[in-house]
């Protein structure tokens, strides 16, 4: 299979003080692909994304973006190399109104505010949020603030975007529809990676699933092959938070 | 973010502004005209720390350095070097500028109450320098402008009416540079660094360096505002354009007016400055009086409505309420 490495994590490790919060992982996510990056609660997903978007500095190993090694490059510079990540707890701009939350990505390619209007307008239509844009955005339901974040960080026209635990909290609906919006993502060319506690959501979306315990990368692969592997069986039921 | 006034209504508002903004000229009156040229230094005050303190939420309670780098400069150049305070505003504005760089880049990294203590230390640390600096600057007696009296090119004139045109001017460049900037990507990209930091980050905006240019900005008209303090009462001391009282007093302004709004600086300036003036009046003389009503005003205007003035005159007039909340409010 000939296909372009977007992503790759290289012996990447992280740790804080004395404390191994990532201990050599690596893997790579190809353009095009969704992959999901699952594990139980504290395996160090967030740490990955935060180094891969430029929040922590790996202590060893290196993140290579299109060629380019990005770590302990800042965040606004990896995100304009067309890497962006949302948040887990969600950052919406409180104050701002949706569509100039939308804007503020918009702006990293539209530098005039009625061009980036109009990219964030498209966006939020993309996610669902059309008709809100005049919305102050810490009014809109925790739905609506999932999808906000995912819109920002589409505005900025990424390659690939990382997406931290988008449908935590949503219910069997509104998951739903978050499923159909990154399918859609993918298919206007965004790859992505994405951390989900939601198994079958993430099993029915990903081309490939990377499986984290205790920093450490324990399974990869199909998702047919991942959720039958013993390992990742027992880091599931065995003891850790079931998912 | 843009316009503070509906298109419809706007003709209006701008005939209206202009008869107030003129009116005190024809009064005739120095005592009325030297509250209004008070009034105007403060609205202008407020509107320059606006662009650091309210677009970009950084709460500055360090103004006053700025405040007297810009009256000290323009009026040492002047007294020692003949250099007329009209060019000397623009010495002074590059010193606050270099300034605001050595505050920001110790302290822009910090967030909240931190930050807002670093910057009071800072105009502090210059008080007491500019205090000791006896043989330089006049020590704690601070320095005299030269009388020349009509003399507009030196940036004095005997009459109040000079002073108050000139005030009036910089008020409207203070608020073209602030429209520009709420207008501006910039200004979305400031106000994404105040509502929520990380998450601009996460897009692409360098935000210690725009919060460096805000500080900056902010910094240098500060300073312009400081010689035109000077050439007004031509005198200058360390407590009165370096004290602390001055830079929580800009940033007050500010806030009752309406954080990051267009207006609210003006706004601000408008209430406070003349109850400033009728409180000092009335208390026969007694000391604290102004500042213990900057304290009720200030806890007044924040009970009500945390987002000062302008939200509560857009909400009495009707205004709808999701309009333009954008540059409202911090919320750090």
């Amino acid at each position: 299979m000939t296909t372009n490495t977007l992503l790759e994590f290289k012996g990447v490790g992280k740790s804080f003080g004395g404390l191994r919060a990532i201990d050599n992982v690596s893997f790579t996510v190809n353009e095009g692909e969704i992959v999901g990056l699952i594990g139980p609660n504290g395996a160090g997903k967030t740490t990955l994304f935060s180094m891969a978007s430029g929040f922590l500095e790996p202590t060893d190993g290196q993140i290579i973006f299109q060629g380019t090694r990005i770590d302990g490059l800042n965040p606004p510079r990896i995100c304009r190399a067309g890497l962006v990540r949302t948040f887990q707890i969600v950052k919406p701009f409180g104050e701002m109104t949706v569509i100039e939350n939308a804007m503020v990505g918009a702006f990293l390619h539209h530098a005039r505010p009625e061009d980036a209007r109009e990219v964030a307008a498209g966006v939020l239509r993309q996610v669902g949020l059309g008709g809100r844009e005049e919305q102050v955005a810490k009014t809109l339901t925790l739905s609506g603030r999932k999808r906000l974040e995912v819109a920002k960080a589409l505005a900025t026209h990424p390659k690939l975007l990382l997406l931290d635990e988008v449908m935590a909290g949503l219910t069997t609906v509104e998951v739903s529809e978050m499923l159909e919006l990154i399918h859609s993502l993918r298919a206007s060319g965004v790859s992505i990676l994405v951390i989900e506690h939601n198994m079958k959501a993430v099993m029915n979306l990903s081309n490939k699933i990377v499986v984290i315990q205790y920093g450490k990368k324990i399974a990869e692969g199909a998702p047919a092959e991942v959720a039958n592997d013993p390992q990742v069986i027992s880091a599931y039921l065995g003891g850790e938070h079931a998912a | 973010m843009m316009a503070v006034q509906d298109s419809k209504n706007r003709p209006l508002w701008g005939a209206l502004i202009l008869v107030v903004a003129i009116a005190p000229l024809f009064s005739g009156n120095q005592y009325l005209l030297s509250i209004a040229v008070m009034t105007l230094l403060y609205a202008y005050l407020a509107l320059s720390w606006n662009v650091l303190g309210g677009i970009a939420g950084q709460l500055s309670l360090g103004h006053s350095a700025y405040f007297g780098i810009g009256a000290y400069a323009s009026t040492w150049f002047f007294i020692h070097m003949g250099i007329s305070p009209w060019i000397g505003m623009w010495i002074g504005a590059a010193l606050a500028v270099v300034a605001a760089v050595i505050v920001g880049m110790s302290s822009l990294h910090l967030r909240g109450a931190y930050y807002a203590l670093a910057t009071l230390a800072s105009a502090m640390v210059l008080k007491t320098l500019v205090e000791n600096a006896d043989d330089l600057l006049g020590g704690p007696r601070g320095m005299e402008v030269t009388l020349l009296r009509n003399a507009p090119w030196q940036f004095q004139y005997t009459s109040k009416e000079f002073y108050y045109v000139i005030a009036l001017v910089f008020v409207a460049l203070a608020v073209f540079i602030n429209w520009r900037i709420l207008r501006s990507r910039y200004g979305y990209y400031l106000a994404a660094v105040r509502n929520e930091q990380d998450a601009a980050l996460a897009l692409g905006v360098p935000t210690t360096r725009y919060k460096l240019y805000a500080a900056m900005i902010s910094a240098a008209m500060t300073a312009i505002g400081g010689t035109f303090y000077a050439q007004f009462v031509l005198f200058v001391s360390p407590d009165k354009v370096f004290g602390a009282n001055l830079g929580v007093v800009i940033a007050v302004v500010c806030i009752i007016g309406g954080r990051g709004t267009l207006w609210g600086p003006v706004l601000g300036a408008l209430l406070l400055l003349p109850s400033e003036e009728l409180a000092r009046s009335f208390s026969g003389g007694m000391l604290g009086a102004d500042m213990m009503l900057y304290g009720l005003l200030l806890m007044l205007v924040i009970w009500y409505e945390p987002r000062g003035l302008v939200t509560i005159l857009q909400r009495w007039f009707g205004r709808s309420d999701r309009q333009r909340l954008t540059k409202q409010g911090a919320t750090q």
